[in-house]
């Protein structure tokens, strides 16, 4: 028994060091779903929108990136542009490598989104004098981002997680912070982890409220996913 | 006087289905056109080709001089010159009734917010709806939708209105308060067509109507001439079964 407080004090006394290492995981969860979020809606867009070219091209991205396992593309990215004498910080590289991974799975859940929106929407924009990209900006887009938020808070709750692969090319995460702690004492092994994953436990209640909060925010009458597109009738 | 509108020869195919089969017609400043006629007989298509929201395969459509139809017509320009009021009202889903109402000011006309704000309120009051302006369109009625989409066309100061079956998605007792405010636009010099099923609207409110059937007009004319004597045996056995259905008051 006294060893197991002795064990806990121990890996209390590390806290501050996982915790300030956690703010990597968080720095790198932010850039990859804003490179994510921007690519991920580009592509959509482009399956969507784009001619047929263009879709297939859009498909075979998500196709790439939604089958290759994410720790061997975080070891093409990182080790991959060294080959050719250009050396990128394991933060860019996890950043790149799980932010377009992550796009594959946003375009789905977009992709999906702006199907949902009704046709007569856009044709409405267009009959006002929109070209079709201010109605996509205007119109669709503000739309289908409302009816993505669920679909959304999936993939943000599994790249929360994936940020500890970044481990792997070297990132000053919080799982290199534990393994140091291990290295130093494997019998604390079992509480370093544990405390690892109650900070993620933490995160992602966290996160999911935070999407909860703007969903409620942005929340429109007659726009949820429980109907989607609206409960109007098409042209007969 | 110039026509406002004139409408060539136009045609219009879907895979082996010809909608239109050459259709031709004039529409003066001022005067609404109702364009009546059995359900696939292409006068929606007709609607949609005039601001090409569909592209004619041949014909023409001009707007006073500027060609709608010519390859290199500034059509976005154009089209916010015209009105386009839809049957499934398509409102925008996630705007206030007068977000709706300015967005086309504010994105299109490129109008400042206040002034925006202004004209928007002033469209929605002319349709009845000053109070619903914050109102989203789920928790507007039918027939406050389409006031409201009335009003969305009308803020663009255009030069005609498309209403495309604008009741037909409408429960009965909502029906009246959106012709009430179309033949009251009539009345103000607005010039509207109109594809509709209302023969009493028709009747009253038309400068003339035109009879469609299979892709071409059959006839067209004054509404009295057609209710009454129509040329054509087939115009008056179409108004007499319509009129049945719909009710047509003397």
């Amino acid at each position: 028994m006294e060893a197991v407080i002795a064990n806990v004090v121990e890996v209390t006394r590390h806290l501050p060091m996982l915790l300030r290492s956690s703010l990597i995981n968080i720095q790198l969860l932010l850039a990859l779903l804003v490179v994510g979020f921007l690519v991920g809606t580009v592509v959509a867009l482009l399956q969507v929108y784009g001619g047929r070219f263009v879709g297939v091209v859009a498909f075979v991205y998500e196709w790439v990136f939604r089958s290759i396992p994410a720790l061997v593309l975080l070891f093409l990215f990182y080790y991959g542009p060294a080959q050719f004498g250009l050396y990128i910080s394991s933060f860019l590289a996890a950043t790149l490598a799980l932010g377009f991974r992550s796009s594959a799975y946003q375009s789905q859940v977009f992709r999906g989104a702006i199907q949902s929106v009704p046709p007569g929407q856009m044709l409405a924009a267009r009959s006002l004098g929109m070209g079709r990209g201010r109605a996509v900006i205007s119109i669709v887009l503000p739309q289908a981002f409302r009816l993505a938020i669920p679909g959304w808070s999936n993939e943000f709750a599994s790249v929360v997680k994936d940020t500890t692969l970044a481990y792997a090319v070297g990132l000053n995460e919080i799982m290199r912070s534990a393994r140091i702690i291990v290295d130093r004492r494997y019998d604390l092994a079992m509480l370093a982890l544990l405390v690892v994953a109650l900070i993620f436990l933490v995160f992602t209640y966290a996160g999911n409220g935070l999407l909860g909060v703007v969903e409620r925010r942005v929340r429109v009458p007659g726009l949820t996913t429980a109907e989607p597109g609206g409960t109007r009738r098409e042209h007969g | 006087m110039d026509p406002l509108l004139r409408v060539e020869d136009i045609h219009k195919r879907y895979g082996t289905e010809e909608v239109l089969r050459g259709v031709s017609f004039q529409l003066d400043r001022g005067q609404t056109k109702v364009v009546i006629g059995p359900s696939g007989t292409g006068k929606s298509t007709l609607l949609r080709c005039i601001n090409r929201l569909t592209a004619p395969d041949r014909g023409q459509v001009w707007l006073e001089d500027v060609e709608v139809t010519a390859p290199r017509a500034k059509i976005n320009e154009i089209r916010s010159q015209i009105g386009f009021v839809f049957q499934d009202f398509n409102l925008f889903t996630h705007l206030t009734a007068l977000d709706n109402v300015r967005l086309g000011l504010v994105k299109v006309k490129r109008m400042g917010k206040r002034e925006a704000t202004t004209r928007a309120m002033e469209e929605l009051t002319r349709v009845g709806l000053k109070d619903k302006a914050g109102a989203y369109p789920a928790h507007l009625s039918g027939g406050q939708q389409q006031r409201v989409s009335i009003a969305r066309a009308l803020a663009m100061d255009p030069k005609l209105i498309l209403f495309d079956e604008p009741t037909s998605a409408l429960d009965p007792e909502l029906i009246g308060e959106v012709l009430n405010v179309m033949a009251q636009l009539a009345e103000d010099g607005m010039t509207m067509i109109v594809v509709t099923h209302e023969m009493g609207f028709a009747r009253s409110v038309a400068d003339e109507i035109v009879f469609m059937e299979h892709g071409v007009i059959v006839e067209q004319g004054p509404p009295e001439k057609l209710f009454r004597s129509p040329e054509v045996a087939r115009t008056g056995e179409f108004l007499r079964k319509i009129s049945e259905l719909y009710g047509a008051e003397e």
